[in-house]
């Protein structure tokens, strides 16, 4: 199975490990991450008033391109999939900002794609219980603490994943990877995302209320599906190992690295080495 | 403090302006707080979402424009996951910073970002921040 | 030629102010027919009524016109006077010049409302000719009741009619009957406990000699019409025969398996038989039959063997029963919204959130827990509560829009419950409004507050959740602008009260109307609270829409004495303005019998001496039809006519147009 695929900037940079981890993982599910031939950047926020429809004009471009490859187009970084899967409905609902928006970028998009996220992809087109079969490390014993965010989840009514106040998607997959998901209270609360850039102590108690309340829960790891989240996590976490006595950290992953673990793909390609607090002690610890 | 209330400042055009470009109708607010409950960042703003909302009903630019909760506001949309009333704060206070970005005020200068931040953030981090800040 | 009188009324100035009510009386005189006009101040006073019997005998009219208010006002008033003075009174027709004239016309000139009101009145005194003189229709009265739900409200009705003198038929789907009140601990403002002023009535009503119970049992078909009703009753086999059941209760004892208790709002477990609650009506057992073993797999069986009596019978079957009633109550009461909506707040994830129908039974002396206050999780006494109110009540996103109207009252009546069971504790009280209207209801509220120190907040919570063994309740005081955090050791979420599942399917069974939240609809919201668009069929209780215990207990009694009014003559008198068929010419084509929405055509066929049947003729029920006229546009032949509004009758009023 091939699906045509969206990376977005980070992935192709600062993020490449999701990447990666994501199309290797994909190799062994027997699917094709396809990058789409041709794609820019979706602006990295849904413009928040519908007044703005410049806002749009990027995802729209991308959503465009997508659909010259087929009827889906799948992504991995959360903020992109919000941004595309939002855009879109706003096109398909809105007849008069999809005529706006179309005349300005001179193209006859109408909303007719299919914006998934990799782990419905997962979920809905593979099947958690084929993911279990293929499992060659179960990671029993693993306690993930699984951290949704905010743009996977919100707004329910455009995005419609899993249920915005108690979703399961993310613990259902590392469940039948051998993990023993643990609920924590901060798991669909805000990391401080975009206030990154000036104002970190924001980002640092935010993030660092999703750290602590997933360690007091029990958990041994985090697993994100976002990129901004990964980074404010582990830039927060920087200084709170730094700041505080008794703050020892939690390594904080990407749900494909995980899985990629789960499938077999090797330790030393999964980019673990760059995280502040690093998993393969308590893999070894652990047993697995 | 004392707001003065009138019929100029409750239909004044700047709050027009903030309905017409947040999309929201701010008469459907009827300040149950659950937005300011559930704010991760209403600690840190002058005045949390739901007062946002009421100082914008009663009609009071001033105060609202000099509070630091536009700026602070992280968009997360918890406020309008879980309104009742299908009001969305985050769309009010983007609308309250894109009032004061379409004028040409940045709330950050390009120039002072600190260099480690830009090579190591997240392109993602950049492009919204910049959406959010810079005009 | 017509002898005709025209009557113009001013009514003081809301006709007179826009019309010209002399220039319309004197324009009126000019038309054939007419031989008596005048205008008055007020034609629905005393003197105006007399004058125009008066009239009527002096100048032995034979059709009255009245231009006046809406017909809905006081066609009854004037065809009355006019039958006392010796005319038919559906030779008394009403010219509309106030509603739909002279209130919506602002030209102080009088021109417009003037003109108008000719108009009018000339098309009504052109129809008037063409009436014929009508008769009421008599139908007989079966004196019957059948009450719906053995609430607090249908109990109240089926008591008050029963003490009337007449038969009732209380039918109630639970294996007893008490309805919602019997789960409550003590109720506001005057904190007697529930059970104690219920169970006195709920035996009456067994007792009483003019009630018949059907306890586990559903509305299965109705039929009919007011005054004369067929319904059939689903009786549920209860797997006990209750006439050899003595309800000494010792197959309850025996019974060595559990369900989730449904009365206990599933806080603890009950046996597989089982009464809901000690002073159960009938205090005869049902067997839960999903879960009994032997009813499934043929095993156990304990509870036959201890039966002394002999009265348990695994192969009863349930049984349709069928009762012909002139008059129905509907009374079926309300649920709780299911808790699990609201994911933010954890019910079913956390134990120790709970509902408000849980928390009256850990408060009830009766209930699970002998009216301790504990935490379903460990057992501990909880030392502080969060009550949470509007769960999902104004709530257009999650829940429903409107107020649920007790939540107020019972989260200030949990507040010191709690208060007077756990000296100590601390009881919190998110809000956004207090509704305590109600005589003593706001001094209540206030006692909850001032005496037992209940800490009230304005604002809604955002979010519930667990952290090291506390509940953590985070939410908003907005009086103060602060987002607040409570560690609280319990949650009780004041959900918002919904119509029963169900209750469209009942209302299509019965035929009566409801709104989008499927409550069932009154006639008119003010002026006729406890009737239905469908006649004999009345409304009692939160079916209705929700409502406190005093609100249901009025409207139970006030069914009562609409059903008692009817049943106070042995034939019931309705308006002949119902639909006939033109027997010569109807060709059974059946188009009216599929249109009428009311059931009200039938099929009747003209026999010859053998009995052989010639043809067949649509045939109008008197008693069902309700004069919509549907039949009379769908009659392809043209055969069915409308009394009082006759195609002749419509057409002579646009002729004079």
């Amino acid at each position: 199975m091939k699906i045509p695929y969206y990376p977005g900037c980070t992935l192709n940079t600062v993020a490449k490990d999701f990447d990666t981890s994501a199309r290797e993982a994909a190799t062994v599910l027997g699917l094709e991450l396809k990058e789409l031939d041709q794609w820019n950047c979706c602006g990295a926020s849904f413009p928040l008033t519908p007044d703005n429809v410049m806002g749009l004009t990027a995802p729209t471009k991308v959503l465009v391109n997508a659909r010259k490859e087929g009827d889906t187009v799948t992504t991995l970084c959360s903020v992109c999939y919000n941004v595309l899967k939002r855009t879109n409905k706003a096109i398909n609902d809105d007849r008069d900002r999809r005529n706006l928006i179309n005349e300005f970028i001179e193209e006859e998009y109408d909303g007719s794609l299919q914006v998934i996220h990799f782990l419905e992809v997962l979920r809905d087109r593979i099947g958690f219980d084929k993911v279990k079969n293929l499992v060659k490390r179960p990671l029993k014993g693993i306690k993930t603490g699984t951290y949704y965010g905010c743009m996977l989840l919100r707004p329910f009514e455009d995005i419609g994943i899993d249920d915005p106040e108690a979703p399961v998607i993310f613990e259902d997959l590392l469940r039948s990877l051998g993990c023993e998901p643990v609920e924590f209270p901060n798991k669909i609360e805000c990391c401080g995302a975009h206030l990154a850039m000036g104002n970190e102590d924001v980002v640092v108690r935010l993030s660092g209320n999703v750290m602590t309340s997933a360690i007091d829960s029990g958990a041994d790891l985090i697993v994100t599906s976002c990129p901004l989240c990964q980074y404010n996590l582990e830039k927060s976490q920087k200084r709170l190992v730094q700041d505080t006595a008794d703050y020892s950290g939690i390594p904080v992953l990407y749900f494909t690295q995980i899985l990629g673990l789960a499938l077999g793909q090797s330790e030393d390609m999964l980019g673990f080495e760059k995280n502040i607090c690093d998993i393969r002690p308590l893999l070894k610890e652990k047993g697995v | 403090m004392k707001i003065k209330i009138s019929k100029e400042n409750l239909q004044s055009e700047f709050v027009r302006k903030v309905e017409r470009i947040s999309g929201e109708t701010l008469s459907n607010c009827y300040q149950c707080g659950n937005c300011t409950g559930g704010c991760p960042v209403s600690y840190e703003m002058d005045y949390g979402p739901s007062q946002i909302i009421r100082l914008l009903q009663l009609g009071e630019e001033g105060l609202l424009m000099n509070a630091n909760s536009m700026w602070v506001c992280v968009g997360c949309l918890q406020c309008y996951s879980r309104c009742p009333k299908c009001v969305s704060a985050a769309n009010i206070l983007e609308a309250l910073r894109q009032l004061t970005l379409r004028k040409g005020t940045d709330h950050e200068n390009v120039s002072d970002l600190p260099f480690p931040f830009l090579k190591n953030a997240p392109q993602q981090a950049i492009v919204c921040g910049f959406r959010k800040f810079v005009s | 030629m017509s002898r005709i009188g025209v009557f113009v009324c001013q009514c003081g100035n809301n006709i007179a102010s826009t019309v010209d009510t002399k220039k319309v009386a004197e324009e009126m005189s000019k038309m054939p027919g007419v031989v008596y006009t005048c205008d008055y101040k007020f034609m629905c006073s005393a003197p105006g009524q007399e004058n125009l019997r008066e009239i009527v005998k002096a100048q032995k009219l034979d059709g009255v016109v009245v231009s006046a208010c809406s017909p809905h006002m006081h066609e009854k008033t004037f065809r009355k006077a006019c039958e006392s003075a010796g005319l038919n009174p559906y030779k008394c027709e009403i010219s509309n010049i106030r509603e739909q004239c002279s209130w919506v016309h602002h030209d102080k000139t009088k021109k417009v409302g003037t003109i108008k009101s000719i108009d009018l009145t000339r098309m009504t005194i052109e129809r008037l000719k063409k009436n014929r003189p009508l008769k009421n229709i008599n139908i007989p009265v079966k004196k019957r009741a059948l009450v719906i739900g053995g609430g607090i409200a249908g109990i109240q009705a089926a008591l008050d009619i029963a003490d009337g003198g007449i038969e009732v038929i209380l039918v109630e789907k639970e294996p007893s009957i008490g309805g919602n009140m019997a789960r409550l601990s003590e109720t506001f403002p005057t904190m007697d406990c529930s059970q104690c002023i219920l169970t006195p009535k709920m035996v009456e009503a067994e007792l009483h000699d003019n009630i018949t119970i059907y306890t586990w049992s559903e509305i299965e078909k109705v039929d009919g019409y007011i005054g004369n009703f067929t319904v059939q009753i689903r009786k549920k086999a209860k797997y006990v025969d209750e006439q050899l059941c003595t309800g000494c209760g010792e197959c309850i004892e025996k019974c060595p398996f559990k369900a989730d208790n449904e009365f206990e709002m599933k806080l603890n477990k009950r046996k597989v038989i089982y009464t809901p609650f000690p002073q159960a009506v009938p205090n005869i057992p049902v067997i839960d039959a999903p879960h009994c073993v032997k009813i499934q797999k043929d095993k156990c069986g304990a509870c036959a063997i201890i039966c002394g009596p002999n009265a348990i019978d695994f192969k009863q079957k349930d049984q349709i029963i069928t009762e012909e009633v002139g008059a129905i109550i509907v009374a079926t009461g309300y649920q709780l919204m299911p808790n699990e909506r609201f994911g933010e707040y954890g019910y079913g994830k956390i134990k120790d959130v709970i509902s408000g129908l849980q928390f009256e039974r850990l408060a009830s002396s009766s209930g699970p827990t002998g009216g301790e206050i504990i935490r379903p999780s460990d057992g501990n006494v909880p030392k502080s509560v969060v009550f949470i109110q509007c769960v999902g009540s104004r709530d257009e996103k999650k829940g429903v829009a409107y107020c649920s109207k007790v939540c107020c009252m019972y989260t200030a009546k949990h507040t010191m419950l709690y208060k007077h069971k756990v000296h100590d504790g601390q009881s919190y009280v998110f809000y956004m409004d207090i509704r305590s209207a109600g005589k003593r209801y706001e001094e209540f509220v206030r006692r909850a507050i001032e005496h037992d120190g209940a800490m009230y907040l304005r604002g809604r919570v955002s979010r519930v959740y667990e952290r090291n063994g506390k509940i953590v309740v985070q939410g908003a005081d907005t009086l103060s602008g602060n987002q607040v955090e409570i560690e609280a050791d319990m949650v009780v979420l004041a959900t918002a009260i919904l119509a029963r599942d169900g209750a469209d399917t009942l209302a299509q069974r019965l035929g009566i109307g409801y709104d989008k939240h499927k409550f069932y609809n009154e006639y008119h919201p003010k002026l006729r609270p406890v009737e239905t668009v469908t006649g004999g069929i009345y409304l009692a209780g939160t079916c209705a829409g929700p409502m406190d215990i005093p609100d249901s207990v009025s409207m139970g009694g006030a069914t009562a004495s609409k059903v008692l009014g009817l049943f106070s003559s042995d034939e019931m008198s309705r308006e002949p303005i119902t639909a006939i068929v033109n027997r010569a010419i109807c060709n059974a084509c059946w188009d009216c019998l599929n249109a009428c929405p009311y059931s009200a055509i039938e099929k009747e066929s003209e026999n010859d001496r053998h009995g052989n049947i010639l043809r067949w003729l649509a045939k109008v029920n008197d008693g069902l039809c309700q004069g919509c006229g549907i039949c009379v546009a769908a009659c392809r032949s043209k055969c069915i006519d409308l009394q009082g509004y006759t195609d002749e009758q419509v057409y002579a009023a646009i002729n004079a147009f």
